[in-house]
């Protein structure tokens, strides 16, 4: 685990980077459309609804930075996981699609139409979720590459342990919605949050456990690396640090806090990312293709990272000012849209 | 089931469906974005209240436009791994900076401001919020630059080389960038937009006018519609011109069969206004043609000699049918906009403008056009470049994913019902809004439920603001 710092491993952090601010910020997003069916008062969608309209765009330009950036720092790695993961992220990008669009047609229907998009919302939200779960899960278990292609069938990703990722990552969603809506909503809808809240967190807690649970089982490095030295040294501060978020998380609900829940599960979702990332150094496509095999040619990520230096910082600088401009409680008809 | 059929057919056919989609909402809100930007700028600076809610107005439409365009958007950026890997591991160190090129410079851009331009106007201002129109207008353009750029090296490349592990690199960025057919096709694509949405404003306009002719609102957006129409329908023939002449040095095969060449010519090739390219059989049927005219056009001489598909290996073909007929399709709707231009001016000059019935209903007939064209117009350019995604140096067979006909059958049926039902509904949505006249304290997106209606409106409050700066 002594890597020189190489541009390579720059640009794997970049991506990583990418994909977490994805989760961080799609996450939420993608958890109040899954929660959508247990809010079944139209005045509590529209707030659901208005407190990520103005963002949600932003939200998923993530994901398209992680894709791109993935094909541009990283192309046999994109060329090899995209059709192996073919099926999943296919229902994803139709999940997106369904959610992406009730933004603005939720608005636009008669009212005779009412709620039309209410269930593509929530349909779309939780199949996106379940999709990138799996497909999380399809990369950790390993997929066949020969030559610079993938091997596999087409179904090679569904298996047990896909399924449990997939299921973990919206329960963990799901939290991050109710957590957001105990900050950004108030009087009964914020009750209902909360107590959502208590019993995602005890599913999140399972299901953390579950994937730490199965993912030694996978392979031999996983194994080694979570429980023999020197990997243990490494790894064993990220089981603690997930027990004592949990306890402060438990104690914020318990506060009835209105920032803490959701800060903290966003702290619990970079632990288990940083646990994530542990278990699978150096490779980019697991036990088949590290991140040097997979760079891109140096001069590529080069032009790219001066992009990157720059650009980043000020994204998430207008980025941050956006949601500055929407801070605060959203109110009952007093919303956009 | 689909175990018959060709993987790569259908991916193709997975593509160009996608793509067809995707580009219809860009074409439409790249214009639309700086026709907003403009209508805020000339609200701001005159405080005149017809400028504010027309603003307001295609605000509306421009929401659900680019909601559209946004998730057929994320499609596109994933459908080049799952379904063209190979393509993505050759090509991904020259294409893929510069989509991530786009995507740190447009997409954050317009997705950052989107929200404070929909909704922020009473939170922040006109001022801050007319900076946020902008940069989404400007996110819009940027986007088109890097998109057209990577679309132009597949087309021409330059600039590259070719490592051990068989990937296209980068040798000089600069020349990857600005490779030879990309400030043409930059151009081309820019005023498609403009003309675009320029003929969905004149329609919309034309519609409302025809059944009141003295509405305000319209009959500002209409005169702009047609001096758009009349200034850049022409500079769009132009700018074509320049762009077909630019093919013909780089990609002269796909010039041959946007021509139907398949004989060459020593002494001035014709040119065939209509007829039925034969591909099997090598010649164009039914051909109704100019001698010489050919030539004129593209050498600027009646007797210079033009090569035609003659002289192409057969495999290195592109479909000749549908280049022949995409192109004629695109040229007659340029040149009907033309014609839409010159009615207009003559329409100005008799003082009939407003009233004129041809005037209207010539404008309505138009409204699709430019969907037409751009359509028509990338048909053109992606089918004569075939049979290649790098031209000359991979070919389409070969870029595509290890994937069998099922598993690409099926997601092609799943993105065909989807998209028609989804985009289809929008489509509806977007002509519901224009259905209504834009009226006085016309309402943005935040603003069209009941209960604010009856209180200040944002809009109101804002011109107040607006004017008294």
């Amino acid at each position: 685990m002594t890597a020189a710092i190489d541009i390579a491993t720059v640009w794997a952090f970049i991506i990583a980077f990418a994909v977490f601010v994805y989760v961080v910020m799609d996450g939420f997003d993608l958890g109040l459309g899954i929660l959508f069916p247990l809010f079944p008062r139209k005045a509590d969608r529209d707030v659901i609804m208005n407190s990520v309209a103005p963002v949600w765009d932003g939200n998923e330009t993530w994901l398209v930075l992680g894709g791109g950036g993935l094909m541009a720092a990283f192309p046999l790695a994109y060329a090899v996981l995209m059709p192996a993961l073919y099926t999943p992220m296919i229902a994803m990008l139709i999940g997106l699609v369904f959610r992406g669009v009730a933004f603005e047609f939720r608005w636009r229907t008669r009212p005779s139409e009412r709620n039309r998009w209410d269930i593509p919302f929530f349909a779309g939200s939780l199949v996106a979720a379940l999709a990138q779960g799996v497909a999380l899960g399809a990369i950790l278990q390993g997929v066949q590459v020969e030559g610079r292609q993938y091997a596999g069938g087409w179904w090679d990703w569904l298996t047990p342990f896909s399924m449990l990722t997939g299921v973990a990552v919206v329960v963990g969603y799901a939290l991050l919605g109710a957590t957001w809506l105990v900050m950004k909503t108030e009087g009964e809808l914020r009750d209902k949050a909360y107590h959502l809240s208590w019993f995602l967190l005890f599913a999140m807690i399972g299901a953390i456990g579950a994937v730490s649970l199965a993912t030694p089982f996978l392979h031999i490095q996983y194994t080694e690396r979570w429980f023999s030295w020197p990997g243990i040294a490494l790894t064993a501060p990220v089981p603690v640090a997930v027990a004592i978020v949990t306890v402060l998380l438990l104690r914020s609900l318990a506060r009835k806090r209105d920032y803490q829940p959701f800060l903290l599960t966003l702290t619990l979702f970079a632990l288990s990312y940083a646990g994530l990332g542990i278990s699978m150094w150096p490779y980019i496509v697991p036990q088949s293709i590290t991140i040097w095999q997979a760079a891109s040619p140096e001069n590529s990520q080069v032009f790219m990272l001066f992009g990157v230096a720059v650009l980043i910082p000020l994204i998430l600088g207008y980025t941050g000012w956006a949601y500055w401009v929407f801070r605060g409680k959203v109110k009952p008809g007093s919303g956009y849209h | 089931m689909f175990e018959g059929w060709d993987a790569v057919v259908l991916a193709r056919a997975q593509f160009a469906f996608t793509m067809s989609f995707h580009i219809i909402f860009p074409a439409f809100s790249i214009g639309l974005a700086s026709y907003l930007a403009v209508l805020e700028a000339l609200w701001l600076w005159t405080g005149r209240e017809v400028f504010i809610n027309l603003f307001n107005y295609w605000l509306k439409i421009f929401a659900v436009a680019f909601g559209m365009g946004v998730v057929s958007g994320i499609v596109m950026s994933y459908q080049f791994g799952t379904n063209w890997s190979v393509f993505s591991d050759k090509a991904g160190p020259v294409i893929g900076p510069l989509m991530a090129y786009e995507v740190l410079t447009a997409f954050f851009l317009e997705a950052g401001f989107l929200g404070v331009m929909l909704f922020g106007l009473d939170r922040v201002g006109p001022r801050l919020h007319f900076l946020a129109t902008l940069m989404v207008a400007i996110g819009t353009l940027i986007s088109t630059f890097w998109i057209l750029s990577a679309n132009s090296w597949m087309q021409t490349p330059a600039g590259y080389g070719i490592n051990a592990e068989g990937q296209f690199i980068a040798v000089d960025w600069f020349k990857v960038i600005f490779n030879p057919s990309f400030p043409y096709r930059l151009v081309h694509m820019v005023l498609a937009a403009y003309l675009t949405t320029a003929l969905v404003v004149g329609a919309v306009a034309a519609f409302h006018l025809l059944r009141d002719p003295h509405l305000a609102g319209p009959r500002v957006m209409f005169s702009m519609a047609m001096w758009m129409a009349t200034l850049v329908a022409p500079l769009q023939i132009f700018a074509g011109d320049q762009h077909g002449l630019n093919t013909l040095e780089h990609q002269p095969v796909k010039i041959m069969a946007m021509e139907g060449h398949f004989d060459s010519h020593n002494d001035g090739a014709p040119l065939i206004l209509f007829g039925w390219p034969d591909q099997a059989a090598g010649k164009v049927k039914y051909a109704v043609e100019i001698p010489k005219l050919g030539s004129l056009i593209l050498k600027h001489s009646l007797d210079a000699p033009m090569a035609g598909l003659d002289t192409v290996p057969r495999e290195n073909w592109p479909p000749v049918a549908i280049t022949f007929w995409s192109f004629r399709i695109m040229v007659g709707m340029g040149l009907l906009m033309l014609g839409l231009g010159l009615l207009s001016l003559w329409a100005r000059w008799r003082g009939t403008l407003y009233h004129s019935r041809l005037m209207l209903m010539s404008a309505i007939a138009m409204a699709p056009s430019g969907f037409i064209a751009v359509l028509a117009g990338w048909i053109t350019t992606e089918t004569g470049r075939q049979p290649f995604t790098v031209y000359g140096l991979l070919r389409t067979a070969d870029s595509a994913s290890p994937l069998a006909a099922p598993a690409v059958a099926s997601s092609l049926i799943a993105f065909i019902i989807v998209y028609f039902l989804v985009f289809g509904a929008g489509v509806i949505y977007m002509l519901r809004l224009m259905a209504a006249p834009p009226h006085q304290g016309e309402q943005g997106p935040s603003g069209d439920k009941p209960a604010r209606a009856a209180g200040i409106t944002p809009a109101a409050g804002a011109a107040a603001r607006g004017t008294a700066a």
